[in-house]
């Protein structure tokens, strides 16, 4: 009785927690600029059910794709097994749904298979990022916490996995026992070569199973609560965030209709000057960036395979496109504690340019829209660089002074380069 | 005797009471850069060697912007897209072929939205349509065939705008032997001068981008680099230099291969 009355005290408190700070992260993305993506709704739905659900984008790379598979698959289907646990921690039932018998059974043993699944994935990634120590996962942005974060996630997830066969494992010998309270019910295709290890009497067994048990929900309640502070939201985020994918041709930039309507008015003099209040031309902070752009930021887990495609990045250049969105979800992680304490937005002294992100790192950037190709959830790094640099142009008037040269001939001669328009057909002469 | 054919202008023809069906959009790099003139004198030999009635703007064409934009200069961009449109619809042009992708993503992708619309291609799409169609076919005895080929994927071509089969689709006719680069398609690693890098120095690293490019092209063994991009023509023939393998790599143009190939 106790023992239902903590389950449940805990299973409230955590999803109340969960979803104050799920309720603060949808604040924060909500404090981006508007933007339509929810036209064209079927092309949406084929999209996320494709690059999320599907993972196609993953198997660029087809053997951290396969891993990542396994968790994947195995995250969502043990999830089942969940509804079974919520229900005996709350009724204090043992295994309540192997009524359903022989399906019950088939049930226990795939949740088995991807727990095992899920365990070799964790601990080859867990081999990959901090053994073999590949580029991607050891770049210079992930120092310090970034690379805490995805060491803690990797054991959350190996610790889980462990005490849910371990568990098995326990309950298997007790059912072999023939403990009244541990029928016969299950399949344990993995978990069965553990109970070597385990200790005969039935006492020791049943401490065993339950602190199992108790581990592994109060595991999952905390590591609900640990995804709204982590890089791991992607879990989530992953589906909206294909589902508001732009949808137009990679190359395409959206023309700013604020400049449409000066430049309108400087060819032609006679009509009205526009109305209404000038904004701010460009990305100088995070809350000038679409909310499309700040879901993006929450969603990215930082895998670094925009980073790994960056030509910038490639050839030792400052710009990392995973640094943008890194630095991005900091900042609008920031500003929303900053309103949290405040009230509203008070200006502290920092922008997302300038305070996160260099002039040199927007300046290295080729458009080339490999890290939009690259990125598995279908983020987009570069609508934020062009964002910045607009700013820095249009705002400041502060480029590289070839880039200022090159504008000026732009402006004179109708070409980049210093030459006069009027030559421009000359090569049909020589 | 490089021309022997004369180039049109849209208002050579309007005086005579013409007009073209295809605007050929020379683009800055193809209208002063002097080895994107031999690319679109090449273009134009094509057009004139398959019957095709096309003009070109001549002085009255302007850069599209595009660099203007990618530098974050909007109003720029916006000021050159509206003049150029002004001159486009003046003229009533429907249809046009751009020898740079940079120009050919800008009028098709950016222009609409501010009054511009127009069927645009690449050349390299023209040249497959007019495969397709039988109007272009190597002749006998070309130098290409047999030789190891590679096509370098420009990114306003291959990832901007999924245009990957097209240039490919010159390339295959040429009964040649066809390699793909480690990284190709969307894959594709830029040659460096996108995003207005062109005219800028690069920011401090440990390599240049066109370098790390051309060492696939290298790697892959190919005499013949095969480029889309007026840019990239630059960025790749500046890596052969570097690596000093202007004796064994040649970097051509679509166009320019499809000429050679078809003795025009």
């Amino acid at each position: 009785m106790i023992g239902q009355l903590i389950f449940g005290v805990l299973l409230i408190a955590s999803l109340l927690l969960f979803f104050i700070n799920a309720k603060k992260i949808y604040r924060n993305i909500k404090l981006g600029k508007a933007v339509n993506r929810f036209d064209r709704p079927s092309e949406r739905i084929k999209t996320m059910l494709l690059v999320a659900f599907g993972q196609k984008k993953m198997f660029k790379r087809p053997i951290p794709a396969l891993l990542h598979l396994f968790v994947y698959v195995g995250f969502c289907i043990i999830n089942i097994e969940m509804l079974e646990i919520v229900t005996d921690g709350l009724f204090g039932t043992h295994r309540v749904f192997s009524f359903m018998g022989g399906f019950y059974d088939f049930l226990i043993y795939s949740f088995e298979i991807l727990a095992f699944l899920v365990l070799t994935g964790c601990v080859i990634f867990f081999i990959r990022r901090n053994v073999l120590k590949l580029k991607r996962l050891n770049q210079a942005e992930l120092n310090n916490w970034p690379k805490t974060d995805a060491n803690l996630i990797l054991i959350a997830e190996i610790l889980l996995m462990s005490a849910f066969l371990l568990m098995n494992a326990a309950d298997a010998k007790l059912q072999s026992l023939g403990d009244p309270h541990y029928h016969i019910a299950g399949a344990f295709p993995i978990s069965s070569y553990l109970m070597g290890i385990l200790p005969d009497t039935a006492s020791s067994l049943v401490l065993i199973e339950r602190f199992c048990w108790w581990f592994h929900i109060i595991g999952v309640f905390a590591f609900l609560n640990y995804l709204v502070v982590s890089k791991h939201l992607h879990i989530l985020l992953a589906f909206p965030n294909t589902y508001f994918t732009r949808l137009e041709p990679k190359g395409k930039f959206d023309n700013m209709p604020a400049v449409t309507a000066e430049v309108k008015v400087m060819l032609d003099p006679s009509l009205p000057p526009p109305t209404g209040e000038p904004s701010r031309f460009g990305v100088k902070d995070a809350l000038d960036l679409t909310w499309k752009n700040l879901l993006d930021a929450y969603t990215c887990t930082e895998c670094g395979r925009c980073t790994s495609a960056c030509p910038a990045n490639i050839t030792g250049k400052l710009l990392s496109p995973r640094k943008i969105m890194m630095d991005t979800r900091d900042r609008i992680s920031e500003i929303g504690k900053n309103i949290d304490k405040n009230g509203s937005f008070q200006d502290d002294g920092k922008s997302l340019l300038d305070t996160y992100i260099t002039r040199e790192e927007i300046w290295a950037c080729t458009s080339c829209n490999a890290c939009v190709e690259q990125c598995p959830v279908n983020i987009n790094p570069l609508e934020i660089i062009i964002g910045l640099r607009q700013y820095a142009v249009m705002e400041e008037s502060q480029a590289p002074s070839s880039i200022n040269n090159m504008f000026s001939n732009l402006e004179n001669n109708g070409a980049p380069w210093k030459y006069a328009q009027a030559d421009r057909a000359n090569w049909t002469q020589q | 005797m490089e021309n022997t054919i004369h180039i049109p202008t849209v208002a050579e023809l309007i005086a005579k009471g013409e007009s073209p069906d295809l605007l050929f959009w020379v683009g800055c790099a193809g209208s002063f850069d002097e080895r994107a003139q031999r690319i679109t004198r090449d273009i134009c030999k094509i057009l004139h060697h398959v019957g095709i009635k096309y003009a070109i703007l001549g002085a009255e064409e302007s850069c599209t912007g595009d660099p203007a934009k990618r530098a974050g200069n909007e109003f720029l961009f916006q000021m050159q897209a509206m003049m150029n449109i002004d001159v486009l619809n003046g003229y009533e042009i429907k249809k046009i072929v751009t020898a740079c992708p940079h120009c050919f993503n800008t009028l098709k992708n950016e222009y609409p939205s501010l009054g511009g619309y127009y069927e645009v291609i690449h050349h390299s799409q023209l040249i497959q349509s007019l495969i397709d169609e039988g109007k272009l076919k190597p002749a006998d005895g070309h130098e290409f065939k047999g030789k190891k080929i590679t096509y370098h994927d420009p990114c306003y071509l291959g990832r901007a705008n999924d245009v990957y089969e097209a240039p490919r689709k010159a390339l295959e006719v040429l009964d040649a032997d066809l390699v793909e680069l480690k990284r190709c398609k969307s894959n594709g690693l830029c040659c460096g001068a996108g995003g207005a890098q062109m005219f800028k120095e690069p920011e401090k690293g440990t390599k240049d981008v066109n370098i790390e490019r051309i060492e696939d092209v290298i790697e892959s063994q190919a005499t013949v680099v095969a480029a889309a991009c007026p840019f990239c023509m630059t960025m790749l023939r500046d890596g052969v230099k570097e690596k000093d393998k202007e004796q064994e790599i040649q970097v051509l143009d679509i166009a320019e291969i499809t000429v050679k190939a078809n003795k025009i």
